[in-house]
C-alpha cells in the first residue's frame, strides 16, 4: 500500500499536509510523532475513515486489511472466543480455518487459558493481544495497529512486539503509530510527523545517519532552545562543532525526532 | 476551614463549567422544565366539550337541531342520516368518525356512545343523563368503560417506543463509544449489512414483546381483540419501523449511552403525554394539538385501539396507517443513511482499491 501526499483537514485544523507513506510487505513502517502529530489521522485516512482532501491512497481490498483501533479493539460484552467467532464470520472464515487459525494465534498470544473471559475483563495488555489477534484472523496482507502498546507494562510490550515481528516475518506489510521511539528503531522504516507533517522518514539507521550535528551531554546548556532534560543532566543539539572539550555521543532516533520537532518550533 | 472553602468554591467552578458545556443536560434543566409546564399546562385536560356526534334515522334533522342546543352539551353534530339505522350508526363508530350516533329510528331514541374514547364517553353519557328518559344510551366497545382496556393497546405502543427507541441507541451507540465502529467500518462487511444485522435482533425482541403484552394484556385484564390481526400486525410494523428508525438517529447524535438516553428520554415523554392515551386528543387546544400529529404514538394507539376495541377494518384506519408509513419511511431512511456516514465517512475520495496488494 502506499499513499501520496495525503492532506486531511478538520474544519480549520490541518491534520494532515502532504504526508506521504510507503508500506513494503514483510516490513513494519513505525509513524512516530508527539500527541496530536496526526499519527491516528493517517492511519484513518489509509483506512478511509476520514475524508482526503487532497492526496491519494493505494490500498488493497479490504478484506485483506487487519485494522486495530487506538481504543479497545474488541467486544468487551464477548468473551474471547465469541470475540474471534464474530470477526472470523464477518471475514467469511470456513469454520475448521478459523478454529485452526484462532487456535494458533490464541496460544502464541498467551491467551489459550482464558478463552471463555469477557473481552472487557481482560488485562490491558491482554486485551490488545487480543486485539491484535482479530486483526490477524483473516492473515491480511496489510496490519494496520494504532498505538498497539500504548499504556502496557514492559513485558506485554515485549510480548506484542513478538507477534507484531512474527506477522511482519511472515511477509505481512504492518504499519503502526507509537510514541515509544525505541520501538521505532526496530521497524524497517520510521516516519516522524508533528503538526500534520512528515519531518524525517526512512529506515532508522539512515535517518539517524544523514541527521547533521552532533549530542553533547551536559548539566548546564548554552543553547536552551537546542537543549531537553535527559536523566539526571540534558541532552544538547550542536548542528555544527560543539565547544572544545564538551562530551559528545551519537545522535538516536529519539534525539533526531526531538531535535526536528524542536527546530520546528525555533523555525531554523 | 479557609482551604476547604476554597476547594469546595473550586469543585463547584468546575461542576458548573462542565455543566455549561454539556448542552443536553443543560437542556434538561431548563428548557425541559419550561416545556413541559407549558405544553402540558395546556394539554393536561381530561374535559372533553365538543364530541363529534351523528344522529340517523327518520328524524336525524330534528333531534340534530335538539342536541346541539341542549344546555352544557358537548355534542357537535358533524353527521346527518336520515336513512341510517342502529347498524349505520354502529358502523359510524367503529370507524372514529364520530363519537357518539344517536339512532331516532327507536322509541325514545337510543344514543350509541363509543366506550373506546373513555373521556368523551364519560362527558356523553353524564351529558345524556340530565335528560332523564328522553334517550337511552348504549354503550359499545367497552360497555364497562373499562380504563385497562382503553389503555392496553396504547401501552403496547408505549413499550415499543421504549424498546425501540432506548435499546436500539443504546446498542448502536455502544460500537461508537467503545471505538468498534471503526472495526465495523474497515471490515469487509457492506454497511448496509452491518446496520441490518444490528437492527433485526432489536425488530425481533420488539416484536416478540409486542406479542407477549398484547397476549398478557387480553388475559390479565380482559381486553378484546375485535378486530384482524393482520390490520394489526400492519401496524405495528409500521410503527416498529418508526421508533427503531428513531433509536437508529438517536445513536447518530449521541457520542455515548449517557446521552443517548438522554436524547431518547427528549423523543419518549413527548409521546406518553400527548399521543392521546392520557389526555384525550380533543381535550388538547390546538396550540398544543398540532405536535400530538407529528408524534407516531398518536397514529399507533389510533391503530391498536381501533383494531382491539372496535374492530376497526382496514379502510377505516386508512389515515393512521398512511401516516405512520410515511414517518417508517422518512424516519427510518435518513437514520440508516446517518449512520452509514459514521461507517464509511471517508466515502469515495480516494483511488479505487485493488484487488491485490
Amino acid at each position: 500500500m502506499s499513499a501520496h501526499e495525503l492532506t486531511v483537514r478538520f474544519g480549520h485544523v490541518l491534520a494532515l499536509d502532504a504526508v506521504s507513506l510507503q508500506t513494503p510487505p514483510g516490513q513494519i513502517t513505525a509513524v512516530v510523532g508527539g500527541d496530536g502529530a496526526g499519527k491516528t489521522t493517517l492511519l484513518e485516512a489509509l483506512v478511509d475513515l476520514v475524508p482526503i482532501e487532497a492526496g491519494s491512497v493505494d490500498s488493497p481490498a479490504r478484506s485483506t486489511i487487519g485494522f486495530m483501533p487506538a481504543g479497545a479493539g474488541s467486544w468487551s460484552e464477548l468473551s474471547v472466543d465469541e470475540n474471534v467467532a464474530f470477526v472470523g464470520g464477518s471475514y467469511g472464515l470456513a469454520t475448521d480455518v478459523l478454529t485452526t487459525r484462532a487456535d494458533d494465534l490464541l496460544t502464541r498470544a498467551g491467551l489459550s487459558d482464558v478463552r471463555d473471559r469477557l473481552a472487557g475483563q481482560l488485562s490491558g495488555g491482554m486485551r490488545k493481544k487480543l486485539g491484535f489477534c482479530l486483526a490477524m484472523l483473516h492473515e491480511p496482507q496489510l496490519l494496520i495497529l494504532d498505538e498497539p502498546s500504548t499504556g502496557l507494562d514492559p513485558v506485554s510490550r515485549v510480548e506484542l512486539w513478538r507477534l507484531i515481528s512474527e506477522a511482519a516475518a511472515r511477509g505481512t506489510a504492518v504499519v503502526l503509530t507509537t510514541t515509544y521511539l525505541d520501538e521505532a528503531e526496530r521497524a524497517g522504516s520510521v516516519l516522524v510527523l508533528e503538526r500534520g507533517r512528515a519531518l524525517l522518514s526512512g529506515s532508522p539507521q539512515d535517518v539517524v545517519s544523514s541527521y547533521p550535528g552532533v549530542i553533547v551531554q551536559t548539566d548546564s546548556p548554552t543553547r536552551p532552545q537546542f537543549a531537553w532534560r535527559h536523566g539526571t543532566g540534558y541532552r544538547e543539539w550542536w548542528p555544527d562543532d560543539p565547544p572544545k572539550g564538551s562530551t559528545t555521543t551519537a545522535l538516536t532516533l529519539e534525539d533526531v525526532s526531538i531535535v526536528a520537532s524542536l527546530r520546528q518550533e525555533v523555525g531554523s | 476551614m479557609r482551604s476547604n472553602l476554597k476547594s469546595m468554591r473550586a469543585m463547584i467552578l468546575k461542576e458548573f463549567r462542565e455543566l455549561r458545556r454539556d448542552h443536553r443536560t443543560m437542556g434538561m434543566l431548563i428548557g425541559m422544565p419550561v416545556l413541559l409546564l407549558v405544553v402540558f399546562g395546556y394539554a393536561a385536560n381530561f374535559t372533553v366539550d365538543n364530541v363529534p356526534t351523528a344522529t340517523v334515522g327518520p328524524q336525524a334533522e330534528q333531534v340534530a337541531q335538539q342536541v346541539e342546543v341542549i344546555a352544557q352539551a358537548p355534542f357537535d353534530v358533524v353527521e346527518v342520516d336520515p336513512g341510517g339505522n342502529a347498524a349505520t350508526a354502529e358502523d359510524l363508530l367503529q370507524r372514529d368518525s364520530v363519537d357518539v350516533a344517536i339512532d331516532t329510528g327507536q322509541q325514545p331514541p337510543v344514543a350509541y356512545i363509543d366506550g373506546s374514547s373513555l373521556f368523551t364517553a364519560q362527558t356523553s353519557i353524564a351529558a345524556f343523563n340530565r335528560l332523564g328518559d328522553q334517550v337511552t344510551v348504549e354503550i359499545l366497545f367497552n360497555p364497562e368503560l373499562k380504563t385497562s382496556w382503553v389503555m392496553v393497546p396504547a401501552i403496547i405502543g408505549l413499550i415499543l417506543t421504549f424498546i425501540g427507541t432506548i435499546i436500539t441507541s443504546i446498542g448502536m451507540v455502544k460500537e461508537k463509544q467503545t471505538g468498534t465502529i471503526e472495526q465495523l467500518a474497515v471490515m469487509p462487511i457492506k454497511p448496509s449489512t452491518v446496520i441490518l444485522g444490528k437492527i433485526l435482533p432489536y425488530f425481533l425482541l420488539a416484536t416478540l414483546d409486542m406479542v407477549l403484552v398484547t397476549v398478557l394484556g387480553m388475559v390479565l385484564f380482559d381486553v378484546p381483540f375485535n378486530g384482524s390481526v393482520g390490520v394489526f400486525a400492519i401496524g405495528a410494523g409500521l410503527f416498529l419501523f418508526v421508533v427503531l428508525g428513531l433509536g437508529v438517529f438517536v445513536s447518530t447524535i449521541s457520542q455515548n449511552v449517557g446521552q443517548a438516553i438522554q436524547t431518547a428520554f427528549f423523543f419518549l415523554l413527548p409521546q406518553i403525554l400527548l399521543s392521546g392515551f392520557i389526555f384525550p386528543l380533543e381535550a388538547i387546544p390546538w396550540g398544543v394539538r398540532w405536535i400530538s400529529y407529528f408524534l407516531p404514538l398518536t397514529y399507533f394507539t389510533m391503530v391498536s385501539q381501533g383494531v382491539m376495541l372496535r374492530g376497526a377494518p382496514l379502510d377505516a384506519l386508512w389515515f393512521p396507517l398512511i401516516m405512520l408509513a410515511i414517518m417508517a419511511v422518512v424516519i427510518f431512511t435518513g437514520a440508516v443513511l446517518r449512520f452509514r456516514r459514521n461507517l464509511a465517512p471517508g466515502d469515495g475520495r480516494r483511488s479505487k482499491p485493488k484487488v491485490s496488494a
